[in-house]
């Protein structure tokens, strides 16, 4: 398997999809489809391809369909571009509670796009996403792997400042 | 207020600096216990019995007694076994497990060996939701330190006892906290729940007998066994024992997580957070996750935080997220908020989930609007009955209670939007 010429999976982002397979029994590769999908995704700037995720299929021996369902059900596989921070802002109860809502009205005028839509620049996109576990600094964002809690429009404009 | 004991389980190393390295974790007792098994000084059935004699009930929301859930294992049914923590804390309001994984990530690895050892499992695996990168490096990198100190592994210490440890990563999707649906997501595939029986007991990961457990749950069961069954259960009321950790969200001056022991009056815990913030009055209480029903603050302020009490309350203690809302809240918009997420995190697998739950976002959505019809309120309760108990997972009547109960106290809110276009608080 490891002969073919594959675009993406060879080299360190392979070794990395290896680490995941070695831990699931021998037979069951296909455990390892969603680190597999996160890091391609990682590589690929942010966003899943039909392409990559035909690689991972062949990678791990699973039907392209299996790969696609698993890449469609979960939030967190993205399948067109993003911005290269991806702003992910909680809205559900406990965030809402502490005026979420309006975080979300504020990005979306300072960075000019609706929720969604990436800045013409590349650098930012705004996505609601669902509770993210850390009602306790609501309202919450996650931006890249990094979450940031206790969020008012002055402490976004300063992080919006300090991300590249 | 009396004095409240805090931080006597889960969260008793928090304070400490560096509480999650192993050095910290040894020198306050850590794997004493699970040194203790590997000696034979502590049997399965003695540690069954123990965890029963504790009273302990599941933290993840169900409150299923662990004990019993451990002994419908066969520890010696041939072939692989496995022990699954459940870590992927999403439903709305929690945060608990969080810093069980960030600052005492030892005692869940200690709970999980342990759990391994009763139902005779070499392998585990711990389910972090794909959010959690923090507590994921975290919890990995405590894993590398136990496998490094020689407590996992093969033939840990000279026992001829094996057990690997493992990490497994979300990518979101609520749905995959529960247990057939996290298995079904190991195993590389949609989180869509299966049809029960068989229970995970008997057919499980890749078709093993399997236990799953929430994290506070499994980091609780060190401390059970070090400072005995009854020692846990005298902390708690009777019928459930021990501490809980009660996340506290919403309208309060301080939120964040309270581990206080079980019956603790609830505004004593209300008390813990601040109070209600801006000095404003309390307007309504969701007791235990977005999934159970919401109290009015008159029948919230005279319950104890333990199942029964909670349960007289009219709601249930689930996995202890308490959420709060002030005098200025608008329930029909935060109703439509929680509707929006069940529509959105219905597997679509059962018909009666995935329509309703649309069904009752649509409705909520248009009352909220303006643009509610006076039947619209006799609807919601229709569906939301239609979907309770029709479904093969707990999804359903999750987004179900919180519709029926936001009706049940809250009526005349949906009833005034419904007349007027606008909130009770709007001026008309």
């Amino acid at each position: 398997m490891s002969e073919k010429n594959y675009q993406v999976i060879k080299g360190d982002v392979k070794a990395r999809i290896d680490r995941w397979i070695s831990q699931y029994p021998a037979d069951q590769r296909q455990s390892a489809v969603m680190p597999a999908l996160r890091i391609v995704q990682e590589v690929n700037g942010g966003y899943l391809t039909r392409e990559l995720m035909d690689e991972v299929a062949d990678y791990l021996g699973m039907a392209p369909m299996a790969v696609y369902e698993v890449a469609t059900f979960y939030s967190m596989y993205e399948h067109k571009p993003v911005g290269k921070h991806k702003i992910c802002m909680c809205t559900n109860i406990s965030c809402m509670l502490r005026d979420a809502d309006d975080l979300v009205e504020y990005l979306k005028e300072k960075l000019g796009v609706d929720v969604g839509e990436v800045t013409p620049d590349g650098r930012f996109s705004i996505k609601k996403v669902e509770c993210l576990g850390a009602c306790g600094e609501a309202p919450v964002a996650m931006i890249g792997k990094e979450y940031y809690g206790n969020l008012t429009r002055e402490r976004l404009d300063e992080l919006l400042d300090s991300l590249e | 207020m009396a004095e409240i004991p805090l931080n006597e389980c889960c969260y008793r190393l928090n304070h400490l600096d560096r509480s999650w390295d192993i050095d910290v974790y040894m020198a306050n007792g850590g794997y004493e216990v699970w040194k203790k098994v590997l000696a034979g000084e502590l049997t399965p059935q003695e540690i069954i019995d123990e965890v029963k004699t504790s009273n302990i009930r599941g933290r993840g929301g169900a409150g299923f007694p662990t004990g019993l859930k451990w002994s419908f294992m066969n520890r010696h049914a041939p072939g692989p076994k496995y022990i699954l923590c459940n870590s992927d804390e999403g439903e709305p309001g929690t945060f608990k497990d969080r810093d069980i994984l960030r600052y005492n990530p030892h005692q869940l690895i200690e709970g999980m060996m342990i759990a391994g050892y009763v139902i005779g499992a070499n392998a585990g695996y711990n389910y972090i939701r794909g959010e959690f990168w923090e507590p994921y490096k975290r919890f990995d990198n405590a894993v590398k330190q136990a496998y490094e100190a020689g407590l996992l592994g093969k033939n840990i210490l000279g026992s001829g006892w094996d057990f690997d440890l493992y990490t497994h990563l979300g990518a979101g999707a609520y749905i995959c906290g529960e247990e057939t649906a996290l298995i079904e997501s190991i195993e590389g595939k949609k989180g869509q729940p299966r049809f029960k029986p068989p229970f995970p007991a008997s057919y499980g990961l890749y078709g093993r007998p399997t236990t799953i457990n929430n994290t506070e749950t499994l980091a609780s069961i060190p401390m059970i066994l070090a400072k005995g069954g009854k020692w846990f259960a005298d902390l708690g009321v009777p019928g459930a024992g021990g501490t809980k950790i009660y996340a506290v969200s919403g309208h309060v001056e301080k939120p964040g997580n309270y581990e206080v022991r079980m019956g603790t009056p609830f505004k004593d815990l209300l008390s813990l957070a601040g109070g209600v913030w801006k000095g404003r009055k309390l307007k309504a209480v969701i007791p235990g996750g977005s999934s159970t029903a919401v109290l009015p603050a008159e029948k919230a302020m005279k319950m104890n935080m333990d199942y029964d009490s909670i349960a007289k309350a009219g709601s249930f203690l689930g996995a202890g997220s308490v959420i709060i809302m002030d005098e200025t809240t608008d329930m029909v918009k935060a109703l439509e908020r929680l509707t929006w997420f069940y529509y959105e995190e219905s597997c679509g697998q059962c018909t009666p989930c995935r329509e309703g739950t649309g069904w009752m976002y649509r409705v909520v959505h248009r009352i909220r609007t303006g643009k509610g019809r006076p039947e619209d309120i006799e609807m919601l309760k229709d569906v939301s009955g239609k979907i309770m108990g029709r479904v093969i997972c707990g999804l359903g009547d999750a987004a179900s209670i919180p519709v029926a109960s936001f009706l049940e106290h809250f009526e005349h809110e949906f009833r005034h939007y419904i007349e007027h276009g606008c909130s009770i608080y709007d001026r008309a």
